[in-house]
């Protein structure tokens, strides 16, 4: 079965969107890192439907690159909550706006 | 020896930078040794050098250190010139100079500024000897410019207090304004010469200019105006009074014994200069003998007793401006190496008065004082005696009797210079004596709530001493004749050309001052001996007070020059090109404000304006 290039990158955009829509109304850090993980994903999809549009693995490998710095940005932005969790007693990230100025 | 001469000048400047540097980690011991031994070490290699000076007959030696500047023809050299005039100021300046720095050591213990105290002195002490041996003007200019940042910095030296760091700009500022006219000079020093070296100057200045012509005038008139603003003398007197804000050795050393004759050294030096311009001469001649008489008035109705003494050197240094005017050069360096032992001393000894009597200045509070401070009551009276000149048995009587006989004997003299001289003496004498009379004779007001010791009063004594017997190596020529000081600076000066009146005339002459003297050391006890005055700043009479303001000259300034510029700089702060700036500068600030709100901490918002960006720039980029 053969997706056609439109529909995908149309589902990519979609999803971009919505990780979007959801960084910039979320106020729990933690739904903030989900959102961006679906925008990462997002950004991964596009180039995966790229790639099987030329018809090489060039857009996989991409896809591969994208996942190895998920995990590291995930790992590290799970420390900082954590050390913000202590810090502010919350996870409201508006809490944490003391670098105000 | 002679090829140690650097080293007296540099040994000051390396003590005052090791205090500046360390000052703060080592102990008051410590520095006091720094301090007063760089100098006293300074003292006894400028004695040395100077027995070698005699022994080779006072010839003049130079030595040069290294080329300062070398661009477009001027090339100062930093080198010396040792001659017998810079010889005599050079033993006076470190001779007293370790002198008071061993009494300061004493009188500022328990200061918290000890340290920074001994910093300022030792440079000044340097730089006050880069002055006197300069072999050019701009070398010279440098050790001018030097004492005179010391003398501000030492007088705002207590700088907690406004009024010593008023005091201390106003000496800056009016010592600049004849600094300034003599920086014109040098340029057209220059100019003319094509060098600033003093004695290539002195040598080709009679044959270039002729004797009164414009320019020679200009450049004496000039060199003048600096010598008058160093020396405090008329129109610039108006800051050495001031100056008394700084602690008492300070007063001693810069503002009495060696930085105010300053301009009596630079007129000595270019003497050649004066002598093409007599004009300018008789001016210094008038100038002298009109300040001696103001100054003299001035002391006559002060209560703090080193206000007494300050006006008292202004009127001292217009004894040697007198005598500078008539040509009297030699006389007039003696006076100034005998006013700088007695007026030390004087300046000391009321220090250690008002040092015991926890800072007591007014001389009606003090009285009773000759039973309790002894040693410091005889040698005051000592260095007072020199000061009103008692005939024959102190120095002051040879150097001044000297100075009011050639007023009146010189070829430049004349009468009326020779009365302003005699009434000078009567007025010195009786303000002297009223200020001895006042604060050691009487009923005590204040008990001494300490007794200098040894490194107070040995300064004193051996000042006293010199004060006395220093006379003595000079005597007229109705008592000697003695000439051994005049003919040791005639090696470098011009003999001075006198009337031949004979030795008749001299003695009556010599017999008048000293009667006039001694008369008005008679009417001081008389009006001030064992009277009980009122412990406060006395009562005077519109006259009175039109003197102790020492003559309204402060009250000008402030109505022809102070207030117009402060009214003008008023204006001027709201003109338009300070709006322009002003505007650029809100400017910057609103913008800074705007952006400033932006950075309100929330990530969110941040993310906001990072999508809005790239929302902007995509769009930007498809819809050219």
């Amino acid at each position: 079965m053969n997706i056609p290039m439109e529909q995908g990158i149309l589902l990519a955009a979609i999803l971009f969107c919505l990780g979007l829509t959801g960084l910039l109304v979320r106020r729990n850090v933690i739904f903030m890192l989900m959102s961006v993980e679906v925008m990462l994903n997002a950004a991964g999809l596009a180039f995966i439907v790229g790639g099987a549009a030329q018809g090489n693995a060039d857009g996989q490998v991409m896809f591969i690159f994208i996942l190895a710095m998920t995990a590291a940005e995930v790992s590290v932005a799970l420390a900082l909550i954590i050390r913000m969790f202590n810090e502010f007693k919350s996870l409201d990230i508006d809490k944490a706006s003391t670098m105000k100025g | 020896m002679k090829e140690y001469l650097w080293l007296i000048v540099a040994l000051p400047f390396v003590g005052s930078l090791v205090l500046a540097v360390a000052g703060g980690k080592i102990s008051r011991l410590a520095c006091a040794m720094i301090g007063v031994g760089t100098v006293t070490l300074s003292a006894v290699l400028s004695i040395l050098i100077g027995l070698d000076f005699l022994n080779t007959n006072g010839t003049p030696f130079d030595q040069t250190l290294w080329q300062w500047i070398d661009v477009a023809g001027l090339s100062p050299n930093m080198a010396f010139h040792l001659d017998s005039v810079s010889l005599t100021f050079v033993f006076v300046i470190t001779f007293v100079g370790a002198l008071i720095h061993l009494y300061s050591a004493a009188f500022m213990w328990r200061d918290e500024g000890f340290a920074r105290f001994f910093v300022f002195m030792n440079l000044f002490i340097g730089f006050m000897l880069i002055l006197v041996l300069a072999d050019n003007l701009l070398f010279l200019y440098l050790g001018w410019e030097g004492v005179g940042l010391c003398s501000f910095l030492l007088i705002g030296f207590w700088y907690k207090d406004p009024a010593n760091g008023h005091a201390a700009r106003k000496a800056f500022i009016v010592t600049r304004v004849g600094d300034t006219a003599m920086a014109i000079g040098l340029f057209i020093l220059f100019m003319s010469f094509d060098t600033l070296n003093i004695q290539d100057i002195l040598k080709s200045a009679p044959s270039t200019w002729a004797v009164g012509s414009g320019i020679a005038m200009t450049t004496a008139f000039l060199l003048l105006g600096g010598a008058l603003g160093k020396s405090a003398q008329l129109p610039l007197q108006t800051w050495l009074p001031d100056a008394m804000a700084a602690p008492s050795p300070v007063s001693a050393l810069i503002h009495a014994a060696t930085m105010v004759t300053a301009g009596v050294y630079l007129i000595a030096r270019t003497h050649v200069l004066f002598d093409l311009a007599p004009i300018v001469q008789t001016v210094i001649a008038v100038i002298g003998a009109v300040t001696l008489l103001i100054a003299g008035l001035s002391a006559l109705n002060q209560h703090d007793i080193k206000k007494v003494l300050a006006y008292s050197t202004i009127s001292q240094i217009g004894y040697m401006f007198l005598a500078l005017g008539v040509g009297a050069w030699s006389a007039s360096i003696f006076h100034f190496m005998i006013h700088a032992f007695f007026k030390a001393l004087l300046f000391l000894g009321a220090g250690a008065v008002i040092w015991a009597l926890r800072d007591e200045h007014n001389m009606f509070k003090m009285g009773g004082l000759w039973k309790k401070m002894p040693l410091v009551f005889w040698t005051f009276l000592m260095g007072a005696s020199s000061l009103a000149a008692l005939p024959l048995i102190t120095a002051g009587f040879y150097s001044k009797d000297k100075i009011i006989w050639l007023a009146y004997a010189s070829d430049q003299g004349s009468g009326w210079l020779w009365l302003a001289g005699v009434v000078g003496a009567f007025i010195t004498a009786l303000y002297t004596f009223r200020m001895v009379f006042v604060s050691f004779f009487g009923k005590p007001k204040a008990e001494p709530t300490k007794i200098p010791g040894m490194m107070m009063t040995i300064p004193l004594i051996v000042l006293a001493v010199l004060s006395l017997v220093g006379g003595f190596i000079e005597l007229p020529d109705t008592m000697g004749p003695l000439t051994l000081f005049s003919d040791f600076i005639e090696k470098t000066l011009p003999v001075t050309a006198i009337a031949d009146l004979g030795g008749t005339t001299e003695f009556i002459f010599q017999l008048i001052t000293a009667v006039v003297v001694i008369g008005s050391v008679f009417l001081a006890y008389k009006l001030y001996f064992n009277k009980t005055f009122p412990a406060t700043v006395p009562q005077r009479n519109p006259l009175q007070q039109f003197f102790f303001e020492g003559w309204g000259f402060d009250r000008m300034y402030n109505a022809l020059i102070v207030t117009p510029l402060v009214f003008l700089s008023t204006i001027d702060k709201k003109d338009f090109i300070d709006q322009f700036y002003k505007g650029l500068a809100s400017l910057a600030k609103g913008l800074n404000s705007i952006l400033s709100s932006t950075q309100n901490g929330k990530v969110r918002w941040y993310a906001m304006i990072l999508v809005l960006g790239a929302i902007i720039t995509l769009t930007i980029i498809l819809y050219p």
